[in-house]
């Protein structure tokens, strides 16, 4: 979860001219200090990720095993082939899937339990916890722990199949029902963390608006619908914007859980870089991949800022 | 997480409502967990036949024989030397960074600070093979700055913004009067910014401490012996070795996940202060 609300930040920085604040006094020692502090990060940064990214879009015109130099120029060959690979299309398509599941399920379900707990209701604190605890556990434990839930000889869904007296379905080994199966894991561990946004978000409302609303008459559910809700704007488009961003780099759960099968039907993006470019050390088609996602990760930060984050 | 908010009046039916909902979903979040826990105390039978129950017969020795081999501790230990060097270095290079572009003025800040927030916009995965490639060449495979040096990178933009932004609301009194003094840029740093800014420096910690204790992709990546494997390597080498005896892997599970818990429930309101906020405060 790194890269949060990046397109905010970017217009923080060199965003409006700052009013007149600083007139600050310059202190002695300008040069040193720079030269001091400012080094470790940039080289660091520029070697670790700014080099490798651009690395990316030149490996991705080559075919590469990764020793010596890429030699092999193939042009746009590897975009190519991606496109035309089945398994990357599923990708794609199970990509496009979690954030419309992340959009449609897990931020309701987080705001509606935000409204329940941004009260002071008894046990208010416990239930916050308990919810927010599957986000600060590990994707792969996460996806471990599920795996057995769904084990069809051993898990809770062999329990309760053999309960109901029905056959034991082996979800995660079923093509057609194993991306459904890992959703459910997504929002199982992301929706607490959602929630404590929106909590956090309710609690900042000016709450007048709402006695008056109350005063005026208005139901819960009006005065959810239009008072709340649209005062809520801000942390909703916080929220939708780390939903896509983190189901574009969904990797650790799927790994533990599927591995992106069966039959490539559980594949996402960085799953597929993984297991087609990286365990085949097929560079340039992994650094193609990896291209793919950070000109979609680039343009949706750049187009939901300019739509959505004007006001903020 | 203050409770701004007063006492509501409710009607038993909206209680009602509202504690069978809230206990629902709570179930779906704990039976999974409780169920791994316990699952670790039975036999594969006992797994088998009752997987929601008490175990018919405690078997402390699935939990004993991990928690006295040496795999599990080695494993805990190489998650944590990973983490702690990564929260040093995020911390201390992020800091310094931020300092400049919070007090001082120099020519191109306002470029070089967008430069750092490109790091925002897109996860480590999408260069991974050319950092895996760089690594290799670095000659820094299969070693703890392999995985700790991607990190603190790919963290730097994040950080790097929520300490300038805290700099930045240092009040200005501070200022002129340690410059009046003769106060130079280090000595301001060290003496004034550092100790004022206890909240900023945990808020880093805690964000950087947990992404480096979760995280699989760069280690996977980047190491290939399993003496150096942190913690979510290692329990998928586990899980790999003893496949179906689940009753092992879930005891193994419990235990590498029981540091997280109990961390979680000791610092609560720090970790998701810490979480959230530096989510909302960039």
């Amino acid at each position: 979860m790194t890269n949060i609300s990046a397109t905010t930040a970017i217009d923080h920085a060199a965003g409006a001219p700052r009013v007149a604040r600083r007139k600050s006094p310059t202190a002695r020692g300008r040069l040193p200090v720079l030269i001091l502090f400012l080094p470790p990060a940039l080289l660091l940064f520029t070697i670790f990720v700014i080099m490798p990214m651009g690395e990316a879009a030149w490996y991705s015109l080559y075919r590469w095993d990764g020793y010596g130099l890429p030699e092999q120029f193939v042009g746009l060959r590897n975009f190519e082939v991606l496109f035309k690979n089945s398994a990357f299309l599923t990708a794609l398509k199970n990509n496009f899937l979690i954030i419309v599941v992340s959009l449609l399920l897990q931020i309701p379900l987080a705001i509606w339990l935000a409204t329940m707990l941004a009260n002071r209701i008894t046990g208010v604190v416990v239930f916050r916890l308990i919810f927010f605890l599957p986000y600060v556990l590990a994707d792969v434990a996460a996806g471990l722990i599920w795996r057995f839930v769904y084990d069809g000889d051993y898990g809770l869904f062999a329990a309760v199949a053999g309960f109901l007296g029905v056959e034991t379905p082996y979800v995660l080994a079923d093509k057609d029902l194993a991306i459904y199966a890992v959703l459910a894991v997504v929002v199982w561990k992301y929706f607490g963390f959602h929630m404590m946004l929106f909590i956090a978000g309710l609690q900042s409302l000016d709450k007048s608006v709402l006695e008056a609303a109350e005063i005026d008459g208005a139901t819960g559910w009006q005065k959810f619908r239009f008072v709340t809700l649209p005062l809520l704007g801000s942390t909703l488009r916080l929220s939708v914007f780390f939903a896509v961003v983190g189901s574009l780099q969904l990797f650790d759960m799927i790994m533990p859980l599927t591995g992106g099968g069966p039959f490539n039907s559980t594949q996402t993006m960085v799953t597929f870089l993984y297991n087609f470019g990286v365990t085949r050390m097929q560079v340039g088609l992994g650094s193609a991949v990896g291209v793919v996602l950070f000109v979609i990760c680039v343009t949706l930060a750049f187009s939901y800022k300019r739509i959505f984050m004007r006001h903020d | 997480m203050t409770e701004t908010r007063t006492a509501i009046r409710m009607s038993a039916g909206t209680k009602i409502y509202l504690y069978v909902s809230l206990t629902i979903i709570a179930a779906v979040v704990v039976i999974p967990l409780l169920t791994t826990a316990l699952g670790g105390f039975k036999t594969l039978g006992d797994l088998r036949v009752n997987p929601f129950g008490l175990p018919v017969e405690w078997q402390w020795s699935n939990y004993t024989d991990i928690l006295f081999g040496e795999r599990y501790w080695r494993q805990m230990m190489n998650s944590l030397i990973i983490a702690t060097l990564t929260v040093f270095l995020t911390v201390s290079v992020a800091a310094m960074a931020a300092f400049t572009f919070a007090h001082v003025k120099f020519f191109g800040a306002t470029f070089l600070l967008n430069y750092f927030l490109i790091g925002l916009m897109f996860p480590a995965a999408t260069a991974i093979l050319p950092l895996f490639i760089r690594i290799r060449d670095l000659g820094l495979l299969n070693s703890y700055w392999g995985v700790v040096l991607p990190q603190v990178a790919f963290g730097l933009g994040m950080s790097i913004l929520l300490f300038r932004n805290y700099f930045r609301n240092l009040p200005e009194e501070l200022f002129q009067a340690a410059f009046v003094d003769g106060c130079g840029y280090m000595r301001f740093f060290w003496h004034v910014t550092l100790p004022l800014s206890r909240p900023i420096i945990a808020t880093v910690a805690i964000v950087s401490f947990v992404a480096s204790w979760n995280s699989y992709i760069l280690p996977l990546i980047m190491l290939n012996s399993e003496s150096i494997y942190p913690w979510p390597l290692g329990i998928m080498v586990y899980r790999g070795e003893f496949g179906t005896e689940w009753q092992l892997v879930l005891a193994f599970i419990t235990l590498t996940i029981l540091p997280t818990i109990i961390v979680f429930f000791l610092a609560q309101k720090h970790i998701i202060a810490g979480l959230t906020a530096g989510a909302v405060k960039s």
